[in-house]
């Protein structure tokens, strides 16, 4: 292992070796002595009154020690909070448990708490509930309409949750004055995240020492200790929140739900240790979901391409209750509807609407993929319209590199860009003429290939904190022990995307250490003071900064007593393969061990130096950063079975500057899958009654590893000014880029029998519905 | 119901109530939680586990099956402090994220190479889409395992 210049290396991940070995801890893998467990009664119905519930027979159960309902929990804990607030929104209480009625199928409506999970399952189907059905609505756009049956009658006469507007520039006068208008309508279908470790909490009351610790499987610790305190009503100081391993988030866990309140409260109350482990039918029906919005583009262009404006008018179906960050989500949308593109006149006008599903929120990539998606797609049509190809029209409208930053027509500030760098390494590994060349060869045979290309720009680093509706800073800290070995303390909570060893690799960089001598710690507010967590591409760009920032701090001391034991100036120090010494004379040299242990020791320091050696920085970004690139997906559709395959992938990213080559491939392959997997696969489908139809994974359809071919990865670096590592984030890139070049591959690949659009997931069914039609001679 | 099962090479005899999954036997009553609980069905093989050699998924058997069998976990594969192959694999080529789905993805592997030690891509992609990961689109498990092939066969 190199002792330095490790970022920008294909370091092997630190967190491998206990996870390979299965000796990981996840929250079911840790077991407290006299652990109690939960199970849940919940909702069958989509909308219904509860009028009676007898759990009697539960109760009474060998080995159940309580069950709680809706009425017997009320006084004693709070509301599941929103953090997002517009003038004029609707908030309906969303409690705990239900309580005189249940709004969607698996609201929580009774806890039963046993000696044993198995005992805890028995006594739920013991549990009597007499409900009487109401209409329920299960579509936006139809909860929307007159008559609808509306779902919190206590908040008003109709199911608008709340509506919200963003424009720039004359969106009326581009329309008006365009050569002509290309309008759409696109559906985009509700998700379910499926992180593969399901949700799950245990907590644990200490009355003597007054500690409430609660793990869970979070992505946020410390807005989750902060949420708990306040539900709880207990004070802040008294909860640990430890976020242990986590098996993958993906924005579902970017979240408070009822049950991390209910089995902290359970704990406290019993006084003794309390778990859920929330089943994968409970994880479709109860934690968030991601997307679903519907609505219609019109775009203003120009007969030479030139596009001069866009309007989205959109109905977001939010679900019954709002989960922390519902209401924010589709907003991001409106943020980035310009795309890479030099669009000043647009305006979103979006309409969320309450129905009786689960609520949506933060999806991988969460309100990005839609906008990105909507544009891409757009593109690809109007093109079509104009009988250019897609990829001259993205060229002429793109923004040049010359014009960064460059502030789009919402007035959001992209950071830096190279679009055409980008576009045109993706299109020289697709070979795209030769590709184009092969469509029109194999459609002489009766074959469909498609190419679909997607250039995309999405905002990251989440983000300043002024435009966050919690925070959008992050903490770092670096301590150095008396004998040189260095821990790291961040308030980033990765599960999964390898921190501890991006930031082991920049700490032994900058403080000529080996890697290994680096511990990185995270998901613990009892160690780490306050963090915002990992979400939003933010934990390298931010939580990152906000470490190097400490780790300066630290480095300077550092300077400062190698100087003074050394008997030099600080700014003629040097640090060279682990070793710091005076400028030219490296013979007498120290080791960061060696001016550690002076820093604990503390009897020969420099002037005015305070003894120890640690640091902490609150770093505060002064704007988001906005990666991008350029994906080309190639498709051979089946005549036979509408079936897709994808038989090329190619991906050119930007996400500045890289730490870990390796690390950085394997969130774009994860990201291109999940967004290849919405394109082609998935979907939660509710029927009209909002019933779920999709309550396991042999109806939600993930994708597998045979659903994709080898993907092809380039990039391009060009760094954001924005914060001093130069990097962008890579989390969602992937995800954002990927679903519109698929959709767009298979639309060009049906171009013969003239179809214009299709909306997602591109089921074979679907497909080859569409195919029936006698193709056109091309 | 009294059970005897060789785990990883060590005799273990408890008794257990009939309908005991298999899985929470392993993880709550012998105290492995390498194995993982992804979905209950069957469907996303994180709970899988080799029985007699075989790959199975233990969150769809009981424990009492297992009765008088031999049962290999992720805990089990490494031998005196040297990773198996598919392990250094994984580790090798970031055949992970959030490792959620890793035990069982690396023994399905296992049974995999024991059938084929010399697969292609394809037979890879096939032979492990009984288990299904969502951080990593797969491709580095796919090469994690042609690692571990390699170092199989030399």
């Amino acid at each position: 292992m190199p002792i330095s210049k490790s970022v920008g290396a294909r370091i092997k991940r630190r967190e491998d070796p206990r996870l390979i070995q299965g000796l990981a801890h996840y929250v079911d893998d840790i077991h407290l002595p006299g652990t109690l467990h939960v199970a849940i009664l919940r909702s069958p119905h989509a909308h219904a009154r509860i009028e009676k519930i007898n759990v009697e027979a539960a109760r009474r159960h060998p080995g159940v020690v309580a069950v709680v309902t809706g009425r017997g929990l009320q006084d004693r804990i709070g509301l599941i909070p929103c953090a997002a607030n517009f003038p004029g929104m609707k908030t309906p209480p969303h409690r705990i448990l239900a309580l005189d009625k249940v709004c969607f199928v698996g609201e929580p409506v009774v806890a039963v708490v046993a000696e044993d999970p198995y005992i805890a399952r028995d006594a739920v189907d013991l549990i009597e509930v007499d409900y009487d059905p109401l209409p329920a609505v299960a579509s936006g756009e139809e909860a929307l309409r007159r008559g609808a049956p509306v779902i919190h009658d206590d908040q008003g006469k109709d199911n608008v949750a709340f509506t919200w507007e963003i424009a720039g520039g004359d969106v009326e006068r581009a329309l008006r004055e365009a050569d002509r208008v290309v309008k759409h309508r696109f559906v985009q279908q509700r998700l379910a995240p499926i992180a593969l470790e399901t949700r799950g909490v245990l907590a644990q009351y200490l009355p003597g020492e007054d500690q409430l610790t609660v793990w869970s499987s979070t992505q946020i610790p410390h807005l989750l200790r902060t949420q708990l305190a306040v539900m709880l009503r207990v004070a802040e100081n008294r909860v640990r929140v430890i976020a242990p391993e986590v098996g993958g988030g993906f924005g579902s866990k970017l979240n408070v739900y009822a049950e991390e309140g209910l089995v902290a409260h359970l704990a406290i109350w019993l006084k003794r240790p309390v778990k859920w482990i929330e089943g994968r039918r409970e994880n479709i029906l109860h934690t968030i979901h991601g997307r679903d919005q519907a609505g219609e583009v019109e775009m203003a262009v120009q007969n030479d391409g030139t596009i001069t404006g866009i309007r989205y008018t959109v109905t977001a179906d939010v679900g019954a209750y709002y989960q922390l960050l519902t209401p924010a989500i589709p907003t991001l949308t409106g943020l980035m509807l310009c795309g890479c593109y030099k669009i000043q006149n647009v305006a979103m006008k979006l309409t969320g609407a309450f129905t009786n599903k689960m609520a949506t929120d933060a999806y991988r990539g969460a309100g990005r993929p839609e906008a990105t998606y909507l544009i891409e797609r757009m593109l690809d049509i109007v093109a079509d319209e104009l009988n250019m190809d897609p990829v001259e029209l993205r060229r002429k409208n793109f923004i040049a590199p010359s014009e960064f930053p460059y502030t789009t027509g919402t007035a959001v500030v992209y950071d830096s860009g190279d679009y055409t760098a980008a576009l045109d390494k993706a299109l020289s590994i697709a070979g795209y003429q030769a590709l184009r060349e092969e469509q029109a060869r194999l459609r002489a045979q009766g074959r469909y290939l498609g190419i679909g290309v997607s250039t995309y720009v999405e905002i990251c680093g989440m983000g300043p904190s002024k435009a966050m509706p919690a925070g959008g800073w992050e903490s770092g800290a670096v301590r150095v022990d008396p004998t040189g070995k260095v821990t790291v303390l961040t308030g980033v909570s990765p599960h999964g995307q390898g921190q501890e060893t991006t930031f082991a690799q920049i700490v032994a960089d900058g403080l000529g250490v080996d890697i290994d001598d680096v511990r990185v710690m995270h998901g613990d507010t009892d160690a780490v003071q306050y963090g915002i967590g990992t979400f939003g591409s933010r934990a390298t760009a931010v939580g990152g900064t906000a470490m190097v920032l400490a780790m300066q701090k630290v480095k300077e001391k550092v300077v400062r007593i190698a100087a003074h034991l050394l008997e030099g100036n600080p700014q003629d120090i040097v640090l060279e393969d682990g070793k710091y010494f005076v400028r030219g004379n490296p013979t007498k040299a120290l080791t960061l061990a060696d001016i550690s242990l002076a820093a604990h020791v503390a009897n020969n320091l420099p002037p005015d130096t305070d003894p120890g050696l640690a640091e902490t920085h609150f770093f505060e970004p002064s704007n988001f950063t906005y990666p991008f690139g350029t994906h080309v997906a190639v498709v051979e559709v089946d005549a036979d079975t509408g079936e897709v395959e994808v038989k090329r992938y190619v991906a050119v990213d930007d996400c500045g500057q890289v730490i870990n080559p390796m690390i950085v491939e394997g969130q774009i392959h994860g990201g291109i899958a999940q967004g290849l997997g919405q394109a082609l696969y998935e979907e939660v489908v509710y029927d009209e009654n909002g019933q779920m139809l999709t309550g396991s994974l042999m109806d939600y359809a993930l994708p597998k590893a045979h659903n994709f071919p080898k993907f092809e990865l380039a990039s391009t670096v060009t760094p954001t000014p924005v914060n001093p590592l130069g990097v962008k984030g890579v989390g969602e890139a992937g995800t954002i880029g990927s679903t519109p070049a698929v959709v767009n591959a298979v639309v060009d690949a049906l171009e013969p029998f003239g179809v214009r659009h299709i909306d997602m997931p591109l089921r074979p069914e679907k497909v080859w519905r569409l195919m029936r039609k006698k193709p056109r001679r091309s | 119901m009294k059970i005897e099962v060789t785990i990883n090479g060590e005799r273990h005899s408890h008794d257990v109530e009939p309908r005991l999954l298999l899985v929470h036997y392993l993880r709550d009553v012998v105290g492995l939680t390498g194995t993982h609980v992804g979905c209950e069905t069957s469907l996303c093989g994180a709970c899988t586990v080799l029985l007699d050699g075989a790959a199975v998924k233990s969150c769809t058997l009981l424990a009492v099956q297992a009765d008088g069998r031999e049962i290999t976990t992720i805990e089990g594969l490494a031998k005196d402090g040297q990773l198996h192959p598919i392990q250094e694999g994984f580790w090798e080529r970031h055949g992970l994220q959030c490792g959620y789905c890793t035990p069982g993805m690396i023994l399905a592997a296992h049974q995999l190479l024991q059938r084929n030690p010399n697969p292609t891509e394809a037979d890879i992609r096939h032979g492990i889409e009984g288990n299904l990961c969502r951080c990593t689109g797969y491709q580095h498990i796919v090469e994690a395992v042609q690692y571990a092939a390699e170092k199989m066969r030399k």
